[in-house]
């Protein structure tokens, strides 16, 4: 064989530790250089969320860098050219900054609220937060809207920490896992390293899911569930465990909400709020005492059962007792709901008695000594190792958030949270229940000039005075986050955000700066609308939304309808800190954080977005980002990076902090931070000790150091929420018996006496009911496969050869009973629109649900493809059957097509039919997108890399 | 003595079917000096394509709802017997001592014999060199040693996120994959084709039996369900 090959060639070779950009998991990767051109990308071995290992994305990093698709040069929209008709003509980026600057002043100095600033797929949420703070716009969010905030949201309004970001399953421990509804994509690296260690570890791994690919794959047993009812099955899983007295009584009492005490007065002012003592705390039954007592003490033995009266003489009654009469109703029993949800009933009976033996006889007992945050010593930790973790399936539809909470409550009556084998948080979770940051909403600091907001854009509304609302009750957000329309919208709600801005609803702005979000394409519901507002003018010939201004350092679909386009740089360009006040890479046994820097030197005239918003900061003054006398605090990103801090000690990264790098987590600013960081291979890791490890709720060892981090406010009982009195506050509100403010508009107060149920409910996605479902006979969802992410994976031309079409998925019987087979060309209609596109029949999916693969469909010309790429001549979108809006029905106000607690895109409730085509190639046609100015990336034929 | 039988292990169990390993593979052995470059045609055009050592196929058994995905990544399995050598007429195909399966690149004339003559489709013939190429088990890795020595494994071992796949000499019954093997009762591939394939495939586990929780039929009424749940004596 030849001598040692690429990789070894010495003195050429260097090697370099950075963090992939490729998803949301941020793995470690090992990057091999030879002559300064990239040679191998790999895992790094020692990083707490990879552990060596890569996905396909992460290996492709390399066709990534090398897409024809780069944005060269700043561009600016051709003077005299209509939007989206893609002429552009390159300008410096001194012009570029001194428009954009002079254009955002003005907005600033006049009515701020008119910047709307959302991005898209980023990983650094706590500057672009901070930035639209000290803008004073509470117009930003990032994609949460329309990805995971029912995920969120419902975590940490009942358990403190929440699936998808704030929370692990516990692989080495679990021996019962069940996933509920996770596509392809989410999470890559960390799920699959942890269902390897499942199986070998004799694990049972169930899936609930309507498709049988990927992870799902694998399961032991597979729960064709239909989309939208996971939570239907999730309460017939709490009926039986309820109706078989299978809980764990002792959990429930001391760490959930169970034996707090509810007010029983129907109808009047206060009903099914807690009853409380003067100084606020929750009141249970003592049972030892006899009497009323406080839930927060210690030493009482509160009755879990029962109906009470108040010191007041209002009837209560625990939150226990509601849930037992609410879920042992039939009506909750397996077969009540298994023709609905489409799993047996015998088959959900069998999962609840299993789930419950694993936890209840299998129970593990670890010899750790801990102290709660009550000063009392334990000798053990205990673990019921049922685990679960669950994303896209649950959180894409309009109750997305109440069957979320189902699945918490499953674990809470199961004890099965933060002990040995569950799902645990990752820090700096868990928080206060819901966390005690409130979003901006006064008005008037809204509206002041040149002035930062008092609060952060975005928050956990605890009640409705907490609701970004005017005096009318009108919403003071363009995406109507925090509104009466969608009052928990805890990650904004960039999905309303275009179609808002263009009906001047609730009012108009001027600039619309978009990073990396493809709202043009594949990120909106309703694309080709979509298109059709961001060219819409108003009567005097003024574009509806006047100034759009978009960041990406690729060619996308939005790109073409910006009038200014600023290049970003790769992830191999630039500096980067993935921080614990964004989200966090954190693993249940480590706090974590890590960076990335240039490894690549840039090639083309781009700057990062981090250096495009310091600069920005500095020029327009913001506080945070000028001295007293006026001059910039920082020089630029790394810069800031290292000296911010956000508290005494507490700034963007954890590590090495302190003038010497020996403070970890707080510490002052550490000059030398970027260097640490580079040679611990780019990461930084702090293990918990034993003692920190389970039961944080009220793990005193733990919280001592999350207060010291600045993770949490101060050491205390984080009491599990099983009924939220949020809720109940809004729905009051809903009822008109809130002491407080209530909406005045029919349709919200519809929604909040409905939807706002404190104990956790299912009812059916709001699609669905307001179409005839016969006519729709299917449910219609995506996934992203394995080897692509969103949508800029086409662009690579080693995962495009894996696939470049998709096609509609169905069930081989169902098919068979439409008279229509594999490849043939199919219609599928919704009650919004319809698309055509080709059919492959499978038996892996539920028999009244289609699918296809997400974003892979593309407008000819974008991604830096060729103008008949298959991707544009074959795959399609299925976005264009959702509609931004829910059905109207007579009389009724446009009504965003979301979650009505948290607006969450409910983009998973789409219904359709599907009907053979007798023609073929994919519809809508999109006219194609040109070359941009100073393109000249080669396109070869045949590439022959190396 | 035993002969080296250098080759893969791939558990069926816990693949995912996620292509980390082809494109690791695509990427080690795209810039090796052993057999790359793998050339891709059309790489931002109408119908994109490419050279590829390992693909995975995906195959469903049985009816919905009792199906059950399989994903198969499948290269060369470095045969014992292998006709894909036996028929190359200019000696470029060629078995080493550790039994990996080579192509020399030098030698190879592109004539397809081999390709044709190779069972799994593991052979892609390379149109812009017009030579043949195949997995090399990482050649260049394995005995690397300007490679960290946890690095010398092929690249798809390297980069499996489920572990899935194994790396090792399946001709040394004390190594850790003929153990794996033996263990979960390993196969190869259409072994009644006779050529020997080396690397083994794991067949999926058998789930796991869990009994169910012990408890008293829930009573017929929710009243009575109701009145069966009385308050214990538990201390906060």
């Amino acid at each position: 064989m030849p001598p040692a090959a690429a990789a070894g060639k010495a003195g050429t070779t260097r090697i370099e530790h950075t963090t992939c950009y490729m998803c949301a998991c941020r793995c470690g990767i090992k990057v091999t250089l030879e002559d300064g051109a990239l040679r191998f990308i790999q895992g790094t071995a020692s990083h707490p969320v990879n552990q060596g290992v890569l996905c396909a994305k992460g290996s492709a990093g390399i066709m990534k860098q090398h897409s024809a698709a780069k944005l060269r040069q700043p561009l600016k929209r051709k003077p005299g050219t209509e939007r989206g008709a893609g002429e552009f003509v390159p300008i410096s980026w001194d012009e570029a900054l001194d428009t954009l600057t002079a254009r955002l002043a003005n907005i600033r100095s006049t009515d701020p609220k008119k910047l709307a600033f959302f991005t898209g797929r980023d990983q650094m949420q706590a500057l672009t937060g901070l930035w639209a703070q000290q803008f004073g716009t509470p117009n930003w969010a990032a994609h949460g809207g329309f990805c995971s905030v029912n995920m969120a949201a419902a975590g940490l309004y009942s358990i403190g920490y929440s699936f998808w970001e704030f929370g692990a399953p516990d692989w080495d421990r679990a021996k019962y896992f069940v996933l509920w509804g996770v596509a392809e994509d989410h999470a890559s690296n960390p799920i699959k390293i942890g269902l390897d260690k499942l199986k070998r570890n004799g694990a049972k791994f169930v899936s609930v899911n309507p498709v049988r690919t990927g992870y799902s794959a694998i399961a032991d047993e597979w729960l064709p569930v239909r989309p939208g009812t996971d939570g239907l099955l999730a309460l017939a899983i709490v009926h039986v465990l309820l109706s078989r007295r299978l809980v764990d009584e002792e959990f429930l009492i001391r760490y959930t909400n169970a034996p707090w005490l509810v007010v029983q007065s129907p109808g009047k002012k206060g009903d099914g709020l807690f009853v409380r003592d003067a100084a606020g705390a929750p009141l249970v039954y003592d049972q030892k005492a006899g009497a009323l007592a406080s839930g927060m003490d210690i030493g009482t033995a509160p009755a879990l059962f029962g109906e009470y009266e108040t010191p007041d003489g209002r009837r209560a009654k625990t939150v226990m007792s509601l849930a037992v009469e609410r879920y042992m109703d039939e009506r909750y029993s397996p077969a009540a709901v298994a023709a609905q949800c489409g799993v047996d009933a015998a088959t959900i009976e069998r999962i609840a008695l299993e789930m419950a033996h694993v936890a209840f006889q299998e129970t593990i007992e670890l010899p750790i000594e801990w102290t709660d945050v009550y000063g009392r010593k334990h000798d053990k930790v205990i673990g019921r190792p049922v685990a679960m973790y669950a994303m896209r399936g649950i959180s894409a539809h309009s109750n997305g958030f109440q069957t979320c909470r189902a699945l918490h409550l499953i674990q809470m009556l199961l004890g099965a949270l933060e002990g040995p084998g569950n799902f645990r948080a990752r820090a700096p979770f868990p928080k206060p229940i819901p966390p005690a940051i409130l979003p901006e909403n006064d008005a008037a600091v809204m509206n002041a000039p040149d002035t930062p907001l008092g609060r952060p854009p975005l928050g956990f509304p605890a009640r409705p005075e907490d609701l970004a609302i005017d005096k009318e009750g009108r919403p003071l957000r363009i995406d109507k986050a925090y509104s009466w329309e969608s009052p928990i919208a805890a990650h904004g709600a960039m999905h309303n955000v275009i179609a808002n801005a263009v009906a001047g609803d609730p009012y108009k702005i001027d600039t619309l700066m978009l990073y990396m979000a493809n709202m043009a394409w594949n990120s909106s519901m309703n694309t080709a609308g979509t298109q059709d507002m961001l060219r819409a003018k108003d009567k005097s010939g003024e574009y509806k939304i006047p100034f759009i201004v978009v960041s990406d350092a690729f060619h996308s679909e939005t790109v073409n309808f910006a009038d200014l386009v600023l290049p970003d740089t790769t992830y191999l360009e630039r500096h980067d800190a993935i921080s614990l006040l964004d989200r966090p890479i954190s693993e249940p046994d480590a706090v974590a954080d890590s960076i990335r820097h240039p490894i690549l030197p840039l090639d083309r005239d781009v700057r990062p977005w981090q250096e495009v918003l310091i600069e920005l900061a500095s020029r327009l003054r913001f506080p945070a980002f000028v001295a007293t006398d006026g001059k910039r605090k920082f020089s630029g990103y790394p810069d800031f990076i290292v000296n911010y801090e956000r508290a005494p000690g507490v700034g963007f990264l954890a590590g090495w902090r302190g003038a010497d790098g020996n403070s970890p987590l707080r510490g002052a600013p550490n000059p030398k931070q970027w260097d640490a960081y580079i040679a611990n291979k780019s990461f930084f890791a702090h293990h918990w000790k034993d003692n920190q490890k389970y039961m944080r709720f009220v793990n005193r060892d733990y919280q001592e150091a999350a207060v010291a981090a600045a993770f949490i406010g101060k050491v205390e009982p984080i009491v599990m929420q099983i009924y939220s009195e949020p809720l109940q506050k809004f729905r009051l509100a809903g009822q008109g018996l809130y002491e407080g403010p209530c909406p005045s508009e029919a349709e919200d107060k519809q929604r909040l006496a409905d939807f706002f149920d404190p104990l956790p409910d299912w009812y059916l996605p709001l699609e669905t009911s307001r179409i005839e479902t016969d006519a729709y006979p299917f449910s219609a969802i995506t996934q992203r496969p394995m080897m692509m992410y969103h949508s800029w994976d086409s662009q690579n031309a080693w995962l495009r050869q894996i696939l470049a079409q998709n096609f509609l998925y169905m069930n081989t019987r169902s098919a068979a009973r439409l008279g229509l087979a594999d490849f043939d060309w199919v219609w599928v209609e919704s009650h919004a629109g319809k698309v055509r596109c080709q059919l492959k029949t499978m038996e892996g999916v539920e028999e009244s649900t289609v699918w296809t693969w997400n974003a892979i469909g593309k407008q000819a010309g974008a991604w830096g493809l060729d103008k008949d790429a298959t991707e544009a001549t074959h795959g399609f979108l299925l976005n264009h059957l959702i509609s931004e809006s829910l059905p109207k029905t007579a009389g009724e106000r446009r009504l965003t097509n979301s979650d009505p607690i948290t607006g969450q895109a409910a983009w998973f409730d789409v219904r359709v039919k599907v009907t053979k085509s007798a023609e073929a190639g994919a519809w809508p046609v999109f006219a194609p997108i040109a070359r941009l100015p100073g393109d000249d990336a080669p396109r070869p034929e045949v590439i022959r890399w190396g | 003595m035993t002969t080296k039988k250098l080759g893969l292990v791939i558990d069926l169990d816990t693949c995912v079917g996620c292509h980390a390993c082809a494109v690791a593979c695509k990427e080690w052995n795209g810039a090796s000096a052993l057999s790359g470059p793998l050339s891709d045609y059309e790489p931002y055009g109408k119908e994109p394509s490419g050279v590829w050592f390992n693909r995975i196929r995906h195959y469903e058994t049985g009816t919905y709802p009792q199906n059950k995905t399989i994903n198969v990544p499948m290269s060369c399995m470095h045969c014992e017997d292998a006709d894909c050598v036996t028929v190359c007429p200019t000696g470029a195909s060629y078995k080493r001592e550790d039994g990996i399966v080579l192509v020399d690149q030098d030698k190879c004339m592109g004539c397809n014999l081999c390709a044709w003559a190779c069972p799994y489709g593991a052979r892609e013939l390379d149109e812009s060199s017009g030579t043949m190429k195949k997995c090399t088990l990482c050649a260049d890795r394995i005995e690397n040693e300007l490679l960290p020595p946890e690095d010398r494994q092929p690249a798809c071992v390297l980069a499996c996120p489920t572990h899935a796949r194994h790396f090792g000499d399946l001709g040394d019954p004390e190594s850790g994959v003929s153990k794996l093997v033996a263990e979960r009762e390993g196969f190869g591939m259409l072994p009644e084709l006779g050529y020997k394939p080396v690397n083994r495939y794991l067949s999926p586990r058998s789930a796991p039996q869990v009994p169910l929780a012990r408890s008293a039929a829930p009573a017929p009424s929710l009243s009575e369900r109701i009145a069966g749940w009385v308050n214990k004596l538990v201390e906060r």
